[in-house]
């Protein structure tokens, strides 16, 4: 199935069974082996990329789906020598172990910043018109979507923190 | 995954067709792709509905709002309208899967997501709901997660949506196009089948059927709360939840709606406990009564006994929340 679509601001024509998970499109046909799979399930987000800037999990939608959306890897976000603030804080805040869950950590808390300064409250917010503070319970609650099998949930809590900045 | 034909629909009449004659239609795809993966599902083709016109969230004349049926459960629960004056319905979104999931989820994929139970998705243990006269291995099986009300001996699946729970205290209508064009309104309760012999026929859709939106009547008037019991704080389904919405009015209870999720194959409504409730003062005593009537005809399968106690005990601490705040 024919379908074109921008990722990491590259325009890309791709041409794949269409059975294909753009999981599997970003990793077997194009490369970009950070985005990784875990579970292939929904269920570790170890997959999140960002489909024209929210996050998704990217093993539970097919590529043939997204003709003319923009996707954002871990690739995208940042390179040696160039990374985001929330790669940068994640290597100074030792927010990984294995580093398997980590790039999915990475999109999911970029994408996640910007959901809490649109306003978007969570399940952990007490007043659902007001704006939610990033507190701890406030981002363990929006990340519970990726999961960290060696468990380095304290030190990912505290790279967002940092990377947000004292403002927020 | 089995091969199957894809299709991008460009109206939702030739999507109600396409799927007329064997499609399987496609949302979010959270559900039905990880079904297709497991050859669970097997759809000969899909047809892609995410280019249709149904993403818009519209008041309608009597002070309610019509929900497209592409709206993503992100996008509905923060809405400010939904926020304001349907909080229940946010707070039930809100404590369902995750943050990248109710990016993708969509209002009508939610409502017909399929059940959790484990013998669902391992094809290698017999279950009647997918493949009919099979046998349930649940019912003397690992049915912890599974259903105590509206079972059969057929199946005793729960269904899975916190968002339906909410609906369903709301009062909400699903709308519907049909192969033929003609269109109908359902409400929930109406939508849903009970498993009875049949536990693979789920709701009342027929072939090619496609939700175009949810209707939300106007506002209910009291205070509203989602309270969702889980083996995790979250990032997992609810062992029992409750939709409630109660208006106190001189010391009594003017309205109660109340909705349950994991406790039943449909979410779950009791016209009469709410009919029990109304005009009470409320009292430990009164909500006991009410958890009686609920659980009155409610069976256990062993390993999700402990759901009818537990419900109990949320209900009960649910309308002391709803209306001991509503007093002061
Ligand atoms: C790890 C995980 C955790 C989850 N946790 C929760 C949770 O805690 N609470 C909860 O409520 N849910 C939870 N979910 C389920 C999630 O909410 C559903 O997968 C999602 O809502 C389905 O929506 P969708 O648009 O992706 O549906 P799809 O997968 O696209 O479709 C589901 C079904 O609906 C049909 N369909 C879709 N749209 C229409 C339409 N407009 N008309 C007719 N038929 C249609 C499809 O043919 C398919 O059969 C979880 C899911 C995962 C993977
Ligand atoms: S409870 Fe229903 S879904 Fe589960 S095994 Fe029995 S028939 Fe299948
Ligand atoms: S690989 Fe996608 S969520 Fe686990
Ligand atoms: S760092 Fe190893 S899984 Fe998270």
């Amino acid at each position: 199935m024919e379908t074109n679509l921008t990722i990491n601001g590259t325009e890309q024509r791709l041409d794949l069974d269409p059975r294909t998970t753009l999981l599997d499109a970003l990793r077997h046909h194009l490369g970009l082996t950070g985005s990784k799979k875990g579970c292939d399930h929904g269920q570790c987000g170890a997959c999140t990329v960002m489909v024209n800037g929210r996050r998704i999990n990217a093993c539970l939608t097919l590529v043939c789906m997204h003709d003319g959306d923009e996707v954002t890897t871990i690739e995208g976000l940042g390179q040696p020598g160039n990374l985001s603030p929330l790669q940068e804080a994640f290597v100074n805040e030792d927010g990984f172990q294995c580093g398997y869950c980590t790039p999915g950590q990475i999109c999911s808390a970029t994408a996640m910043l910007k959901e809490i300064s649109d306003g978007w409250p969570s399940h952990v917010t007490d007043d659902l018109d007001g704006k939610a503070k990033l507190t701890a319970e406030e981002i363990s609650e929006r990340m519970s979507g990726n999961l960290c099998r060696c468990s380095a949930y304290p030190n990912i809590v505290e790279a967002i923190r940092k990377a947000a900045g004292e403002n927020t | 995954m089995r091969p199957f034909g894809y299709t991008r629909a460009d109206t939702s009449e030739s999507a109600a067709r396409q799927a007329a004659s064997g499609g399987t239609f496609i949302a979010g795809g959270t559900n039905l792709l990880d079904l297709m993966k497991l050859e669970v599902m097997a759809p000969e083709a899909l047809i892609d509905i995410n280019r249709l016109d149904l993403g818009a969230i519209e008041e309608t004349d009597d002070g309610g709002l019509r929900i497209g049926a592409l709206v993503s459960n992100s996008d509905l629960a923060n809405d400010a309208r939904i926020r304001k004056d349907w909080p229940v319905l946010s707070r039930a979104l809100l404590a369902g899967a995750s943050g990248q999931l109710r990016n993708k989820a969509t209002t009508g994929g939610n409502l017909l997501q399929r059940t959790r139970c484990l013998y669902f998705y391992d094809r290698a243990m017999p279950c009647n709901k997918r493949e009919p006269g099979a046998g349930c291995s649940a019912k003397d099986g690992f049915n912890r997660i599974l259903a105590v009300l509206g079972t059969s001996e057929h199946c005793i699946a729960a269904h899975p949506s916190d968002m339906a729970v909410a609906m369903r205290a709301l009062g909400a209508e699903v709308e519907t196009l049909k192969e033929n064009g003609s269109t109908r309104r359902l409400t929930l309760d109406n939508l849903y089948l009970l498993p009875g012999d049949r536990p693979d026929q789920e709701t009342v859709l027929e072939p090619g059927e496609l939700i175009t939106a949810v209707v939300l009547p106007a506002p209910v008037d009291g205070k509203q709360t989602y309270r969702k019991v889980r083996d995790r704080a979250s990032y997992a389904f609810a062992l029992v939840s409750v939709a409630g919405i109660a208006k106190l009015e001189n010391g009594r209870i003017a309205r109660a709606n109340l909705a349950f999720g994991g406790l039943a194959p449909k979410p779950w409504r009791n016209a009469e406990v709410e009919a029990l409730l109304t005009g009470e003062a409320p009292s430990e005593d009164l909500f006991n009564k009410a958890a009686d009537l609920l659980l009155a005809e409610a069976q256990g399968y062993g390993a999700n006994d402990f759901k009818i106690p537990l419900a109990r005990r949320t209900l009960v601490s649910v309308l002391n929340e709803l209306t001991q705040e509503a007093q002061q």
